[in-house]
This record gives structure tokens, sequence and C-alpha cells, in this order.
């Protein structure tokens, strides 16, 4: 099995016909799908502990589908990822959580998100002290803290 | 065999620490037996690009999903609320979210004013030295004058209110309700060697910059310059008795795997509110068939989690999203007991600023929010990333036997030894004060104009206080330890973590832990002073 992607080669097809109906690309946001090769290969790497339930997950799709859902047409295709959001459980959130892990960490689409795509540390970000008189009506108050015997 | 030594700690957690520290002028030969690593700047996640994933892998904060080598699994298929903890040098403090409150001074006398539970056999005016000194120890950030609690003073300026603290603010003074910045244990200026918050905005799991105060970092520099000795991978798995029913040292296994003997004076046990009924219920002898210092037959039982209920929604504009500690402000205005309503006991709110982006997306998508397919960008741009505001009820739960802590039958850690197993319910005064918290949290998110308002309760992964499994009592029958943390059945053998409690308050417990801890190593030295430790 190949390291970088512990999937058998159908189950590979179906869950890249499933992400690109996850997360379509876009032109009006000018983003990838998740689908996209970069991001795809990354979701394959980062199965890791979830790679069973990945597994489960395209099962119950390719039941669904009744043999491969990357080979159904368009349409088919739709309905039937609708009907597997809704029934695809635990196994199924677990593999839409590597889906979004690997899509939002891209370059492409934490720049299309105004982030700068690098790691809070060392930069960090600034917070801003905010306006402290809005303590005032608090400040003004009698202490309310309940005595004890 | 190893060498005897006078005091041996287990656990170098939030509790453990600050005991090894205060004993460390003693001079005595302090050992601390922690059955995790150190944790280095550079592990943390907020190094790399795969920050929020880790938060699902070796950062998770569950230890069944985490799995490291020094985790030990925990059966908690029976329990609504999942145990949350870490084991490493520093214990959870390394993931804890450095929100700092202290108990109330009414919180130690809940028998007498509202006529439930226990009143503890120590007060708040007792602890106060020790919460002082430990805030200076661990680095407390915050604002004078909070009319919630008696006089103190937090030695570093609050964290920043930033967009969503006045958001909160303005909504809370609407209502007119009380509201504060919180106290916390990041550093806001330079202390003590560490550097302040940079705002990198994960502090749960691990904080690079060093800013958070878990004790790796606070009472552990300080401990081992005075010298005391930590072993790592060192993991007990029981505490061995002497035929005068005194405790003798430990077994446990080190590094490679291999069993060892540490003898020792006396042993303080640090293990958490899980981690320390396990180990002294899986030390059985002849004297303690049922556990070691178990003669109440309490150890493990009136486990207490504070039932977490989470209101959150979405506003009209980005707000700080998961930028800066996600803490910044509490409210105590509904703490206390108030006969016109249909519990007991109270709740602190505490205010959280956001999420990450890609947690927000992963939530969203479990709880319907984010579609799959064209809609999905816009949605998420338009109406949830970095839109989120969210407050927390923080409900106090009371002391009940049947939530208890037992050891599985079956399940065990990588050493072979039994682990623990969590069966717990709600209590119908604590799912009536989780309805209020959640009616009164949907006034102030509508109050701040967050629409689309949702509720997680209980927090599913909040299990992260883990309180009364060995309470403290005057009473032999009824508690596990004395007013000053000695077990009631075995003279030298001290326990100083949240199982000691015997109430749980409705505020976040380590402040309370950890100046409960200072106060036993303080007795103990008193003790040690006139001969009287053992007596
Ligand atoms: C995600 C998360 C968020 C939290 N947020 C907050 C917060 O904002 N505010 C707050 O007040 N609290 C918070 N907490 C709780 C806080 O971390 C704990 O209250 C505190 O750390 C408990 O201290 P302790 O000394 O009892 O145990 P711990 O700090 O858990 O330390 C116990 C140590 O004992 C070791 N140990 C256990 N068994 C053995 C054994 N058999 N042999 C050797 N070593 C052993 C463990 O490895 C561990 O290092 C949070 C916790 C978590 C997990
Ligand atoms: S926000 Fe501050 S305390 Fe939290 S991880 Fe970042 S630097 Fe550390």
């Amino acid at each position: 099995m190949d390291r970088d992607n512990p999937l058998t080669e159908a189950e590979t097809r179906d869950l890249r016909a499933l992400a690109a109906l996850m997360i379509p690309a876009s032109d009006v946001y000018g983003v990838p799908g998740a689908d996209d090769d970069l991001i795809f290969a990354d979701i394959l790497r980062s199965l890791e502990r979830d790679t069973a339930d990945a597994r489960a997950a395209l099962a119950l799709l390719a039941r669904m589908a009744g043999g491969s859902f990357a080979d159904l047409p368009a349409g088919r295709r739709a309905e039937i990822a609708a009907a597997f959001k809704r029934e695809g459980g635990a196994p199924l959130f677990a593999l839409n959580r590597v889906v979004l892990l690997c899509y939002y960490r891209d370059d492409r689409v934490m720049r299309s998100l105004g982030q700068e795509p690098r790691p809070p540390f060392p930069r960090g970000h600034e917070v801003e002290q905010g306006d402290w008189s809005l303590l005032d009506p608090v400040r003004g108050r009698a202490p309310f803290y309940r005595r004890a015997p | 065999m190893n060498e005897k030594v006078d005091v041996l700690i287990i656990g170098s957690g939030a509790s453990g620490a600050a005991v090894a520290w205060s004993l460390a002028e003693t001079k005595m030969r302090i050992l601390c037996l922690e059955q995790g690593d150190w944790v280095k700047p550079t592990d943390y996640p907020s190094n790399g690009r795969d920050w929020e994933a880790r938060l699902f892998s070796d950062f998770a904060v569950n230890p069944n999903r985490r799995a490291r080598p020094t985790d030990y699994p925990i059966n908690d298929a029976n329990s609504p609320i999942k145990v949350v903890n870490f084991n490493g040098v520093g214990g959870s403090t390394i993931m804890y979210t450095a929100h700092y409150p202290r108990l109330h001074p009414s919180d130690f006398k809940v028998r007498t004013l509202d006529g439930v539970a226990d009143d503890w056999p120590v007060d708040y005016a007792t602890l106060e030295p020790f919460f002082a000194e430990n805030d200076r120890m661990m680095g407390v950030s915050g604002l004078a004058g909070d009319p919630a609690y008696p006089p103190k003073q937090p030695p570093m300026p609050p964290l920043p209110l930033g967009k969503s603290g006045q958001r909160f603010g303005r909504a809370m003074n609407k209502l007119g309700w009380h509201w504060w910045p919180s106290d916390t244990t990041i550093a806001t200026v330079d202390y003590d060697g560490r550097g302040r918050c940079l705002n990198l905005g994960h502090c749960t799991p691990g904080c690079a910059q060093g800013a958070k105060a878990s004790t790796d970092i606070t009472y552990w520099p300080h401990a081992i310059r005075a010298g005391v000795e930590l072993r790592t991978r060192a993991r007990v798995r029981e505490i061995a008795l002497d035929e005068r029913g005194m405790a003798s040292g430990v077994v446990y296994y080190d590094a490679e795997g291999r069993e060892q003997f540490q003898p020792a004076e006396m042993v303080i046990v640090a293990c958490n509110g899980v981690g320390t009924p396990r180990l002294m219920l899986n030390s059985v002898s002849g004297r303690f068939p049922d556990g070691i210092a178990n003669s109440s037959g309490l150890v493990g039982k009136n486990l207490m989690f504070h039932p977490y209920a989470l209101t959150y929604g979405y506003v009209d504009e980005p707000l700080d999203g998961n930028h800066g500690p996600p803490l910044c402000l509490w409210s105590h205005e509904f703490y206390e007991t108030d006969h016109r309503r249909d519990f007991v006991r109270g709740y602190a709110f505490q205010f959280g600023r956001g999420f990450g982006s890609i947690v927000e997306a992963i939530v969203s998508t479990a709880a319907g929010r984010l579609p799959w397919g064209e809609e999905h960008h816009r949605i998420y741009r338009e109406q949830l990333l970095n839109r989120r505001i969210g407050l927390s009820a923080i409900c106090e739960d009371l002391p009940e036997e049947h939530n208890r802590v037992t050891l599985d039958p079956v399940l065990k850690d990588s050493h072979g030894i039994p682990a623990p197993r969590i069966d717990y319910t709600i209590s119908e005064n604590s799912h009536r004060m989780m309805d209020h918290g959640i009616a009164r949290a949907t006034e102030i998110l509508e109050a701040a104009g967050a629409r689309n308002i949702a509720v997680e309760r209980p927090i599913l992964n909040g299990g992260w206080h883990l309180l009364g499994t060995a309470r403290m009592g005057t009473d032999p029958a009824r508690s596990v330890v004395n007013e000053w943390g000695r077990c009631h059945d075995v003279k030298n053998m001290f326990i100083v973590d949240g199982s000691i409690w015997v109430t749980a308050g409705g505020v976040n417990p380590t402040s309370t832990i950890q100046a409960l801890a200072l106060y036993i190593a303080d007795s103990i030295k008193r003790r040690l002073a006139d001969a009287t430790l053992f007596d």
C-alpha cells in the first residue's frame, strides 16, 4: 500500500468525487475545490487515525451507489451524496473533518479568506485593548459576593 | 533497589508541582514520579501549519483519541461527559485554557448556607494567603476591584477586551448584569522568564510562546533548582504498605518498562480526580482489600465534573475569531442560590472569543449550518467565519455517590494496569441549572446582536474538572483525607489534587486546587517542625 494513501484505488476515486461535491471549486471566490490535486493529496496523507472511519464511510457510500460512486452520472451522484450526508453518521463526520482540515489550510484558500498562510507562532496576532470605560457601571456596583459564616 | 526518599510525589501537574515547590525549602529529599514526558515549546501545534488538525490527533484533549504511549485509556461509555486531561510534566495545565477564578467564600459552606452536601473543613480565609502565593507563582493577569469577590490583587494587567469582549460588555451593561475581565494565568507582560502573550489564539493545546502558565514552566523550574528530582516516564502501579499500615513506597514502571520499587518516608498523591482514585483502587492489600486508605468506601465516589452548557451565536461582522486567548471575561451574576429558582446553588459564565477557522467549519458542518456544494463558500464567508461569540454556564455539580470512578474489569493501559471506568449521570438539579444558564445566555447573545443561536449541553468532551473522588473531612467514616490532606487510614499518605474537593463550586477549579496544595504543604511543614506529622 502507498505510504501516502491508505485507501484502495476504488475508494480513492469515490472519495475524490465526494470531495468535489462537498467543497466544489468556485470562480466567484477564486478557490479550488477539495478535489484539487494538492488538497486531495493532503487529505489522503492526513487520514491517519481516521482511516478506519473513512473506509467505513466510503463502504457505505459504495453500497448506496450500488457500486462505484465516482462512475455514476453527475445528477445521480448529487442525489446519493445528499442521502449519504443524512445517513453517514460518525464515520462520515470523521471523513468530512479531514477534508475540511486539509482544505482550509491550503495557501490559496487561506489567502482568499484574507488569512496569511503561516503558523500562529511566532508572529501571533493583534487583539485590540477595547474601551475599558465599558466596565464603569460594574466598577460602581457594591460588593455582592455572599458572606460565609 | 532505589534509594529511599523523604517525600515521594506522584503526578507533576497543577497540584504536584505546587506541593513539590513548597516542600523544597525543607531540603528533604523529594522525588516526583510522572508517567508522561516533558513537552518542548517546539512540540506545540501552533508552530506548524497543521495546528488545528493536531487538536484531533496528538494534542486531542480526550486521552482515548490522543492515545499517546504516556496516556492511559478511560472507559467513558457510561458518562454523557467525557474525561479530558493531559499526562506529562505540567499535567493537565499543558492543555488547560488558563481561566483562573477562585472558589467563593460561600462555596466552602454549602450545608450551612443552603442545606445541601457538606461544608468543607477549610474556608476561604484560611486559603487566602495561599491563593495569593499561587497567583504570584503561576503569574495571574486580571483586574482588581471585582465586586463578585473579596479584594484580591492579580500581579499582571488583564487580557485585552478585543472586539468580542466589548460586544459582551455592552450586552451585559444593557441587561444590568455583572461581568468582569477574567483572572487568567496568561502573562500579559513578560513575567518570571515567560514571554507575554502574542495572541496565537491556541492556548488549549499548549502555548509555544510560554505565556500560558503550565506548571512545567512555572513551579517546576523553581522546584528543580531547589533540589527536587522529577523522574519522567515513571508510571506508578500501586502504593505499597508496610506491616505498620504506613505507605512504604510505590511500585512503578520505568521508561524501559521495567518494574521498580521506590521506597519513601511519605507519599503524596497528585494524579487528579480520576488518576488518584484509579491508583488507590489498584493498591490493594490484606489491610485494604478495596484499595488503599479506603475504609470509608468513598475512594472514587462523588465524582463532580461541572456540566458545561455552551450557548453561542453569530453576529454580522467579523470579530476576534481565534485570535487571542479564548476566554477573557466572566460573570458571577447567577452564582449563588436564589430561592425563586427551581434549583439550588448556581453557575458562573465564561465568555469565549471565537474558534479557529477550520474548527468553525467542522462544527458548523456537523451542526448542519454549513452545507456541501456551491453555497458552502458563501455561507462560510458571510455568516460563520470569525462571527461566532459564545458563553458557557459552568454548573455546580453536587456530590452524589453513584457518580464514580471504578476499575474497568477489562480495559488496561500499556503496562497492563487496570484502567478507570466512569459512571456518571447529570442530576435533575444540574439540568435545571443548565436550562437557566441557557435561557440567560440566549438573552445575552440577543443583546449582543447574535443570531442563529445554538446550544451544546453538556459539552461532550467537557470533563476537564475532575473533583471529589477522595473527599476531605473530619469524620473518617465520611471522608478519605482529613482537613489538611492526610489520609485518615494511612498517616504518611497525602492527597493534594482535585480529588479532595467536598463540593465543586461553579468555577474552573485549578486556582483553588493549587491553593489547597500549597496549604497542605504548609501544614506538612508546620507539623514537621513540631514533629507531629504522623501522629
Ligand atoms: C482541555 C482542558 C481545559 C481546561 N481548562 C481549564 C481552565 O480554563 N481553568 C481551570 O481552572 N482548569 C482547567 N482545566 C483543568 C485543569 O487542567 C485541572 O484542574 C488541573 O490540571 C488539575 O490538577 P491536578 O494536579 O489535579 O492534576 P493534573 O494536572 O491532571 O496532573 C496529574 C498528573 O499525574 C500524572 N499521573 C496520573 N497517574 C499517574 C500514575 N499512575 N503514575 C505517574 N503519574 C501519574 C499525570 O500524567 C498528570 O501529569 C482544563 C483541563 C483540560 C484538559
Ligand atoms: S494566545 Fe497567548 S497564551 Fe494563548 S497560546 Fe497564544 S501566546 Fe500563548
